[in-house]
């Protein structure tokens, strides 16, 4: 019962952190690109300020949707990007779910908040929606082969080196990759984070891989026919899902927290330790979706299939090969 | 009924070209420049009218042009503004009394406010989108 308890306060409270820091961080990006292209930029709460404008705005069910379908794609987004949440370890605290999941479960979890967008947009039966969706479809199928490359090779790693519970993130954080491979292995792993960190911003439908939203030829794409309410949960659903991937990176590449390193009283150590997770949490968003935004323009779809398929496929695979090797030498 | 005022930290715009000689659309983009950036006030460009809260019309409404305003209009979730830039939307401007024309944007949709100047400055423009944002405000959009 108290276990139960604690899971149901516990969604409820990672809910509340992830909606707001995701929230935070959107604006922290917006501020960090309008630096960087030598504006002022918004404050850093305007997605907040968007957000509580889109609440009270009308929300229009085209005639011709779906409207159970259109209604639902929304919330599943948002729960399903909240759900990743709780698998991930946030800080110190460990993962809320962590004794039910594993990385394997993470992978296919991370597909759910892109299906969303794609039943919406085949929902809103809208003609720039449905090449929306199929974009969408398109590149999700794409990112998955680097993706489990990471997985497997993270698996495969461990396993090796002896450790129970290979796929299990709690094995993985307590294990950073780094002290486990050799010089060769380290190429691989670098080449892991590569892989990892350009596949972020496909996950997120960012700026390249934005092709399945295209503001200037879909006209917003997946999201073409959705305002008011709706919407406004598809934006905390991307707050949400820049923390999840970047949370993910931080886990399987920068576990370390400040209480393995400095002696602290329990409570202080915590609130180090979350502050230095959420440092951890915005240098991964400034270079994995930020930086990648703000310097490259949006891919065509068939690019966005070869980048993937071709040449991150390969280079996952030349990492996975790179530790095999490693393995092989030590 | 009253309106939140989060309008007035956020206003997403939909720029719609009525035939306009894309003079008006240059101003607009200088807007988003680093000289202007209205970013900074929460301003930003949507590619998608249902997520617009103000509407930017340029030009002087053509034959052809006219139903799409009208639906790109009524596609725009409540509450919602309009703001009609440059002279040609107004009077034809140039273009007054050509065999085209249909307009002015006033005959098609109901507007809120009148930019004159061909094309405006920019500051002409922010000064609009501050005084539609007074009318959203007291609720008295033309609708
Ligand atoms: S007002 Fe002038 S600049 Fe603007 S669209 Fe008309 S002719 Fe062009």
């Amino acid at each position: 019962m108290g276990n139960v308890l604690l899971i149901l306060f516990g969604t409820l409270a990672v809910a509340a952190f992830g909606i707001i820091t995701g929230l935070v961080f959107l604006g922290v990006d917006r501020i960090l690109v309008a630096r960087m292209q030598a504006r002022i930029g918004p404050p850093w709460q305007q997605p907040f300020f968007d957000f509580f404008k889109l609440m009270s705005k009308e929300n229009v069910i085209p005639r011709n949707s779906i409207p159970w379908l259109f209604n639902l794609a929304p919330l599943l987004a948002l729960a399903s990007s909240i759900v990743l949440l709780l698998y991930l370890p946030i800080g110190s605290f460990p993962a809320l779910l962590a004794a039910h999941g594993d990385l394997i479960l993470i992978v296919y979890l991370l597909i759910v908040p892109a299906l969303a967008m794609v039943v919406g947009g085949f929902a809103s039966s809208s003609p720039y929606a449905t090449i929306g969706a199929q974009r969408e479809m398109v590149t999700m199928i794409s990112y998955e082969l680097p993706l489990a490359t990471i997985a497997v090779a993270y698996a495969w790693k461990l396993g090796q080196a002896g450790v129970a519970h290979p796929f299990a993130l709690s094995s993985i954080t307590a294990n950073p990759i780094w002290g486990l491979v050799g010089p060769v292995g380290l190429a691989g792993a670098v080449l892991l984070l590569l892989v990892l960190i350009v596949v972020t911003p496909g996950e997120l439908s960012r700026i390249p891989f934005d092709t399945p939203e295209a503001e200037t030829e879909l006209a917003g794409g997946l999201l073409v026919e959705y305002s008011g309410r709706n919407f406004a949960l598809f934006y905390l659903a991307l707050g949400v899902k820049s923390i999840v991937m970047a949370a993910l990176v931080v886990a399987l590449f920068f576990p370390w927290n400040v209480s393995d390193f400095i002696a602290l009283p329990t409570v202080a150590a915590r609130i180090a330790d979350l502050a230095f997770w959420l440092l951890k949490i915005e240098v991964v968003i400034f270079f994995a979706a930020s930086l990648i935004r703000i310097s490259l323009a949006r891919l065509r779809i068939n690019h966005v299939v070869s980048l993937y398929w071709k040449y991150l496929g390969a280079v996952g695979f030349l990492a996975l090969a790179l530790l095999m090797i490693d393995g092989m030498i030590a | 009924m009253k309106y939140p005022n989060s309008f007035r930290k956020s206003l997403w715009t939909f720029l719609f070209n009525a035939g306009s000689c894309n003079g008006c659309e240059i101003e607009m983009v200088a807007l988003l420049t680093p000289r202007y950036d209205v970013e900074r006030f929460g301003i930003k460009l949507v590619g998608s009218p249902r997520h617009a809260d103000l509407l930017l019309i340029t030009g002087p409404v053509t034959r052809k042009i006219a139903p799409r305003l009208r639906m790109v209009y009524e596609q725009m979730p409540d509450p919602k503004v309009v703001i009609n830039v440059g002279v040609c939307g107004v009077s034809g401007g140039a273009f007054y009394e050509s065999y085209s024309l249909i307009g002015p944007v006033d005959d098609i949709i109901p507007v809120d406010v009148y930019v004159p100047g061909c094309p405006p400055r920019p500051e002409a423009i922010i000064h609009a989108a501050v005084k539609a944002l007074e009318k959203l405000e007291r609720a008295e959009v033309a609708s």
